[in-house]
């Protein structure tokens, strides 16, 4: 069974995001860009489900700038097995993703795509239920353990308060969040075979969908700013002004 | 044309989120709510009540037994040309449901929106919440999440809304299948709803330290939290992480014991009403954010917290 696992090229989580002055969108010229902190964690997944005998082959595939080829290649030096690159200049929203990613699976036929739950650009959170519907798959959101047995995976989801455990027949969508595993770090020797596996290229027009996005961003704002409060000089004053000046506790 | 609110419920009750939802849904037009479930007698009268609600849909069948997400998005399909806009709160379901169905009605959904400036334009927080986003949907038909925290919930009593029993379509064929539930019954509120939230960071040193936040929670009726440094330390679960790539929370009030303020932590809770750091480090960046600061070594400090509100 291949394993599909869509990655995406992000801001690096430890880097503090500045809105442009002109309110166009959020600057990322000359900031440092990595996986996607969800997408790693369905990357590991996916390596650890061919290390136990559970799958064949991992594919890992990317849409965007044709840098992305790097968040790629960070999924073959962590153990995938080959990438797919769909390059375009277009700023590419989920329902497009999805549209893209159900024409990879009709090419490459995966038993199971393994996302991230959600991107920590957008936050959108819809990649992956959107390409489960296009397909006509079930779908398994926020997975935090998965198991594979036979034609089925079993997924325990992170829902409000607790866990749910949901039966899937194969092929599905699984999206991943944080608890499901800690992923690796790709060692030096992976590094250097990661240059030797392949990367096709591949454009949105080949795969015959229109990516034009549907939602018109008008403006990007900083959020109204937090200022400092009063330093306190004891645990008491602490106490005494929470109770008394925020009349929180 | 109306507004459709798909309502996540349990045992008999509407989930505040979903009031909130609710309470947005107001500002694009008529409200009408839906509830999937089996044995939703009380649960529709519940919803029926709820102060702004136009009309209840009940669509009661074992298969919405558990909130599923394959026949939740073609039931809202198969309602879908009667409204304008479909909405649900932000939570688990929401959250799994409507991008299905947006996909399903080939329509980009928006998730997590924090305001309805019109019928078509909404803004929401991107990044962790770090920049705000003002999008307008060139969609016929708008779907989106909405963030609880950002519209006070509609009044559960004061409506009195017509019921009216709807027959779902046919299930789709591939659908995932319920096995079962385990919610945690803590005596503690879970995170990402509690009204006070404690959190600890490297600054806590060791997991054994790490409990030393648990009489003061207990005293607090607060969940407890933890930096991204704390879990990667081992001094605390996974699932304690407050942070861009944990949970992301907005109590009333925020206990930040030892830890410094690194970017993707503050991304976590900076929309907290307020904020309250206690760090040895005079210069830590949790200071810039916080209302009440206290240079303090936390070993010390904990203890006096502890006592203090236990003799309040």
């Amino acid at each position: 069974m291949k394993l599909l696992v869509p990655v995406k090229r992000v801001v690096d989580f430890n880097i503090k995001v500045r809105v442009k002055s002109d309110g166009s969108g959020v600057e990322t010229a000359g900031v440092k860009m990595s996986m996607n902190p969800f997408d790693e964690i369905a990357v590991e997944e996916a390596i650890r489900l061919k290390e136990k005998g559970a799958a064949t082959e991992v594919i890992a595939v990317s849409a965007g700038v044709a840098q992305c080829a790097e968040t790629i290649r960070t999924a073959l030096a962590m153990g995938a097995d080959r990438g797919i690159l769909i390059e375009t200049a277009e700023a590419l929203e989920p329902l497009a993703v999805a549209k893209l990613l159900k024409a990879i699976v009709a090419k490459e036929q995966p038993g199971l795509v393994l996302l991230g739950k959600q991107a920590i650009d957008d936050d959108m959170n819809a990649t992956g239920q959107m390409l489960a519907a296009l397909l006509g798959w079930p779908q398994a959101t926020f997975a935090s353990a998965i198991k594979i047995a036979g034609d089925r995976v079993e997924v325990t989801r992170e829902i409000d308060g607790g866990l749910e455990t949901l039966e899937l027949t194969l092929p599905a969508i699984v999206t991943v969040d944080l608890r499901l595993n800690e992923p690796r770090y790709a060692s030096l020797p992976n590094i250097m075979k990661a240059r030797k596996k392949t990367i096709e290229t591949i454009t949105p027009a080949a795969l015959g969908v229109d990516p034009a996005p549907r939602l018109v961003q008008e403006s990007v704002a900083e959020p109204p700013e937090r200022k400092a409060g009063v330093k306190v000089a004891s645990v008491a004053e602490l106490v005494q002004k929470l109770k008394a000046e925020a009349k929180v506790i | 044309m109306p507004v459709l609110v798909l309502l996540d419920h349990e045992t008999g009750q509407i989930k505040q989120p979903s009031r909130s939802a609710i309470a947005a849904a107001a500002q694009l037009g008529e409200v009408h709510a839906l509830l999937a479930g089996h044995d939703l007698a009380a649960t529709a009268a519940a919803a029926a009540q709820i102060a702004g609600v136009g009309k209840v849909l009940v669509a009661d069948d074992a298969g919405f037994a558990h909130p599923v997400a394959e026949p939740l998005a073609a039931l809202l399909v198969a309602l879908a040309p009667g409204y304008s806009h479909i909405l649900a709160a932000s939570t688990a379901t929401g959250k799994s449901v409507i991008p299905r169905a947006a996909a399903l009605l080939d329509a980009q959904s928006i998730s997590d929106v924090s305001a309805v400036l019109g019928p078509d334009r909404f803004v929401r927080p991107i990044y962790a919440g770090n920049a705000l986003a003002t999008v307008r949907s060139r969609d016929p038909i708008k779907l989106l999440t909405v963030r609880a925290a950002s519209f006070d919930p509609a009044p559960a009593a004061g409506g009195s809304a017509a019921i009216e029993a709807i027959t779902p379509p046919v299930a789709p064929e591939r659908t995932a299948s319920f096995v079962s539930q385990a919610v945690v019954h803590s005596e503690r509120p879970e995170l990402s709803a509690a009204r006070v939230v404690i959190s600890g960071g490297r600054g806590m040193g060791s997991a054994e330290n790490f409990a030393l936040l648990e009489p003061i929670a207990d005293a607090l009726k607060a969940a407890i939290g933890a930096s991204r440094a704390a879990v990667d330390s081992g001094y605390a679960p996974n699932d304690f992480q407050v942070g861009q790539t944990g949970k992301v929370v907005a109590p009333e009030l925020y206990v930040a014991i030892g830890i410094s303020g690194a970017i993707q932590h503050l991304a976590g809770m900076k929309d907290s009403k307020y904020i309250v750091a206690i760090n040895k480090d005079p210069e830590a960046p949790i200071f810039a954010v916080a209302d009440y600061g206290l240079v303090a070594d936390l070993f010390t400090a904990l203890p006096e917290l502890k006592s203090e509100l236990e003799r309040a």
